[in-house]
Formats: structure tokens, C-alpha cells, sequence
């Protein structure tokens, strides 16, 4: 069961696509789980054959545990009956406590969230991440709390019920797919860890973008309307080709220090209707051309609110970008999804009088706005990444 | 196709964009926009729906005529008749 997300302690897993003997590819969608933030597709990382189904249906387990065994192509050539890990998502912590006795990822993909704070020993009892950072905020030794999850794991319940603290869980619904009470509780999770632990600070730039909207209207003049693009496909580009430009803002801070992410993968933050939100990737957003682009976001903003997200979209995206859209207020100010440490804004295209060339004129205007994490960059350093941006959309022809 | 034929489709097509909306009780002048909160991507979907249905090819500029309901079916009723003139 990957962590999809840093407040994550269990999943259901609520449907399989692959049955034992079937041969799987990396990327693959081999089931689909269930989570506060909806169902999410879970994606394999490795190569080989189901061997072994070791979750039923419906069964909920804790983040780690391992979903099915599968024999890898150069473990069927060696001939060897070594297990491979579960499916799992690219960059997340699917490696199992050493307590378990089962398969390990060989080599566990990088992990985007804060680990284990302490490299367990193998008597030591299991504990959710949630419940650990509960614990640790409140300086509660957890040798004293009483598991009462699976195998006797610690959860966040159990350190709250040692704090005397009320035990709010949202109401679970059986349906896969979409709960937003559930979704609001994870988003309720994310936002206030952010607010604990990053100390934000916010800057605000006013571009003209008359230029970009002039060449997507010439541009989407010839184009049948399923070819169309939107201004928003150049706002994440734009950030994109940023974020490859200035790294300090695209990455995560984990263990108390900043590593930068080599690719950039933007996480789009769409609304869904009833009042949730989730802000799954779009994949090497700087490298794709344009349309492509445009057709994966239209295709991940339709998925999000039809519940179909993957787990590799929900776990790994290196910045976020979020838009009010046309209907929006002007300006708005993100709050980091950690553990990245930049979010992007933009308001509302407004109509407004501007300077050009010494003369007064209506020009298409945005602002745009940056949130990002003060142990990793500063003020200056954001200004140049926000105006970079800016300029990025005076060239819209180059995106 | 008449002029009720298309308001169905519109309304169809408005429906799988926003599905607890009760069409029904939408004022057919008011802003669809508002109305059912659709953003910019909601409103590319809806066209490009009505593209694939009706064969008619919605521009950028003509997108203002379809803000309301009784606009789009208007606007769709005199594009689709000066298509089958041709």
C-alpha cells in the first residue's frame, strides 16, 4: 500500500485489474484503492507476472503492506523465487517495516514524504507517519501508547486517544470514488502541517499577458475546439520551464533539508464540483510540447473529478500551480503542499489600463503570486523566479 | 434537427458537466457560467461536445453567444440552418 499522501495511514483497496499469471509492465494500472482523497488508480513499478494476490477486496491495510508479490523478468530468467515489491508508485515509500515478513523493494524509489522518523528495530512496533508526528508535537513517548491498528501498529487514533484528545475520523462511504468529507479531512491534514512546520513567504507580480491570450486566439482561430488551448496550459508551462530555471522552488523538503527534483512535475490544483480539491501532476510539464500538455491536463482535470487519479499523480509533483480561472477575484495566495516548497498563483485575467511604450492602454493583465518555503530560498531569489515567469509569457510562441 | 431537438442536446451535454445541477430550474437567459459554475475547461468540453454531436464548429469569438441557454440553442439552431443550406 503506497502513501499517497503525508497524512496517509491506510488504504482499501476496493478493486484489482490483474489476476495471478498475468504479466504487468511498469506504469501499468494493476488496482485501485481507496483513499481520504477518492479512489486512486495504483500504478506497478516493475516488470514481470502477478504472482500472488495478498490484499483482498475490500480490505483495508496500513500504508507499507504489501498488495501482491510478482516475479520480475530478470528474477524469471535467474530462475530465482525472490519476491518483488507490490505494486507501487514511482517515488513513494512502499518498503516495508522490517517487522513484516515480506518482500522489500530491491531498490525503493526515492520517497516524497517525510520517512519513518527513526529507522525502526525490528521489535519495535509500527507506527502510522501521522500518529509519529502527532506523538512527536506533543512529546508523547510511544512506548507507551498501545497499538491498536494492524499487528499491533501505533495509528494516529491511538496517540490521540493517549493525548485524551477526541477521536474525529471522517465518515467513511463504501463507494469508490469521490468523498469530499473525506477529501476535506486530508486537505484539512495537508494545509495545517503546511502552516506548522513552513514558514512561508508570499510575492506578487502584475504581468501583461496580452500577448499570450493575442496568440492562443489566432492560434485556436484554426483549430477545431478539441484542439483548442488554453491560457491556463501556458501559465503551468510557464512556471515549468521557470522551475527548471531557478530549482530552489522545485523539489521537497524532507529530514530537515531541500532536495531538488531533476524533473518537474506540476501539480495542477483543480476544484471539484461540491467543494474539493486535489492537486495531482502533470508529469515533465517543461519537456511535453504545448499540446500535449494541454490534452494530458484536460484529460487530468476530467479524471480528478470523475475520481480517477493515479498514484504516481498524486504523490510526486515537484511545485504546484493553481488558478482561479476566469471567474475568479484578482489575486490569491497559495498555501504549499508539502512536502514541496513553492506554489504558484494566478488570478483572474482582468482588462486594466497599462503603460506601453509611454502610452496609456487596455491590456489583458494577470497576477501572478508565490508562496515558497523560507528554509530553502529567499525573497530575492523569488522575485527573479516570479518575473521569469513573467517574461516567459511575453514569448508565448516559445512555450 | 429543431429547436427543441437542440435545446435537448445542450442540455445533455451541459448535464455531464455538471450533474447535480437541476436543469430544469435554471433561468434559460441566465449566465450558464454562473448558473452552473462551469470554469474555462467545462466550457472547451461543452463545445467540443457539441462539435462531435452536431457537426458544428464552434469559434473562440462566437463563445459569448452561448453564455446563456436560450442563447446557445439560438446560436446552434442558425449555424446547423446555414449548414444544411450550403
Amino acid at each position: 500500500m503506497p502513501s499517497l499522501g503525508a497524512d496517509m495511514e491506510a488504504g482499501k483497496l476496493v478493486e484489482w485489474l490483474v489476476k495471478p499469471g498475468d504479466r504487468v509492465k511498469r506504469g501499468d494500472i494493476v488496482a485501485v484503492v481507496e483513499t481520504q482523497k477518492g479512489a486512486i488508480e495504483i500504478e506497478i513499478f516493475e516488470t514481470g507476472r502477478i504472482e500472488q494476490i495478498l490484499v483482498g477486496l475490500n480490505t483495508e491495510v496500513p500504508v507499507g503492506t504489501p498488495l501482491a508479490r510478482i516475479q520480475t523478468e530478470l528474477e524469471a530468467m535467474a530462475g530465482t523465487a525472490a519476491a518483488a515489491p507490490p505494486p507501487s508508485a514511482p517515488a513513494v515509500p512502499v518498503a516495508a517495516p522490517p517487522s513484516m515478513p515480506a518482500p522489500v523493494a530491491p531498490s525503493p524509489p526515492p520517497a516524497p514524504l517525510p520517512p519513518l522518523a527513526a529507522p525502526a528495530a525490528a521489535a519495535r512496533a509500527r507506527v502510522s507517519p501521522a500518529a509519529r508526528r502527532l506523538a512527536e508535537a506533543h512529546a508523547i513517548d510511544l512506548a507507551t501508547v498501545t497499538g491498536s491498528g494492524p499487528a499491533g501498529a501505533i495509528v494516529y487514533a491511538d496517540v490521540e486517544r493517549r493525548l485524551g484528545a477526541p477521536v474525529a475520523r471522517a465518515e467513511k462511504k463504501r463507494a469508490p470514488g469521490l468523498d469530499l468529507d473525506a477529501m476535506r479531512t486530508a486537505i484539512a491534514a495537508a494545509m495545517a502541517r503546511s502552516k506548522r512546520e513552513i514558514p512561508h513567504y508570499y510575492l506578487e507580480h502584475q504581468v501583461d499577458v496580452t500577448a499570450s491570450e493575442q496568440w492562443l486566439a489566432s492560434i485556436n482561430a484554426a483549430r477545431p475546439p478539441d484542439g483548442r488551448l488554453l491560457i491556463g496550459a501556458l501559465m503551468i508551462r510557464s512556471v515549468a520551464l521557470a522551475a527548471r530555471r531557478f530549482p530552489a522552488f522545485n523539489g521537497f523538503y524532507r529530514d530537515g533539508k531541500f532536495e531538488p527534483s531533476r524533473a518537474v512535475h506540476v501539480g495542477v490544483a483543480i476544484a471539484i464540483r461540491g467543494g474539493g480539491l486535489a492537486a495531482p501532476a502533470l508529469h515533465d510539464a517543461d519537456h511535453i510540447p504545448l499540446d500535449e500538455l494541454m490534452a494530458r491536463m484536460r484529460d487530468l482535470v476530467q479524471r480528478t473529478r470523475s475520481g480517477r487519479i493515479r498514484s504516481s499523480e498524486i504523490s510526486d509533483p515537484t511545485i504546484t500551480v493553481t488558478s482561479l480561472g476566469e471567474r475568479g477575484v484578482e489575486t490569491l495566495y497559495g498555501i504549499i503542499y508539502p512536502p514541496q516548497v513553492a506554489i504558484a498563483g494566478f488570478g483572474r485575467v482582468v482588462t486594466r489600463p497599462w503603460v506601453v511604450d509611454g502610452a496609456i492602454g487596455p491590456r489583458s493583465v494577470v497576477s501572478i503570486t508565490l508562496s515558497a518555503d523560507h528554509r530553502v530560498s529567499d525573497g530575492h531569489a523569488g522575485a527573479l523566479f516570479l518575473a521569469e515567469i513573467g517574461r516567459l509569457l511575453q514569448e508565448p510562441d516559445k512555450l | 434537427m429543431n429547436d427543441l431537438e437542440i435545446r435537448k442536446v445542450v442540455k445533455e451535454e451541459l448535464n455531464n458537466i455538471a450533474p447535480e445541477v437541476d436543469l430544469a430550474a435554471i433561468d434559460p437567459a441566465a449566465d450558464l457560467r454562473e448558473a452552473l459554475d462551469i470554469d474555462s475547461m467545462d466550457f472547451l468540453n461543452f463545445v467540443t461536445a457539441i462539435h462531435h454531436r452536431l457537426g458544428v464548429d464552434i469559434p473562440e469569438l462566437d463563445y459569448p453567444k452561448l453564455i446563456t441557454l436560450d442563447g446557445a440553442v439560438a446560436y446552434l439552431a442558425a449555424r446547423l440552418g446555414s449548414i444544411k443550406k450550403q
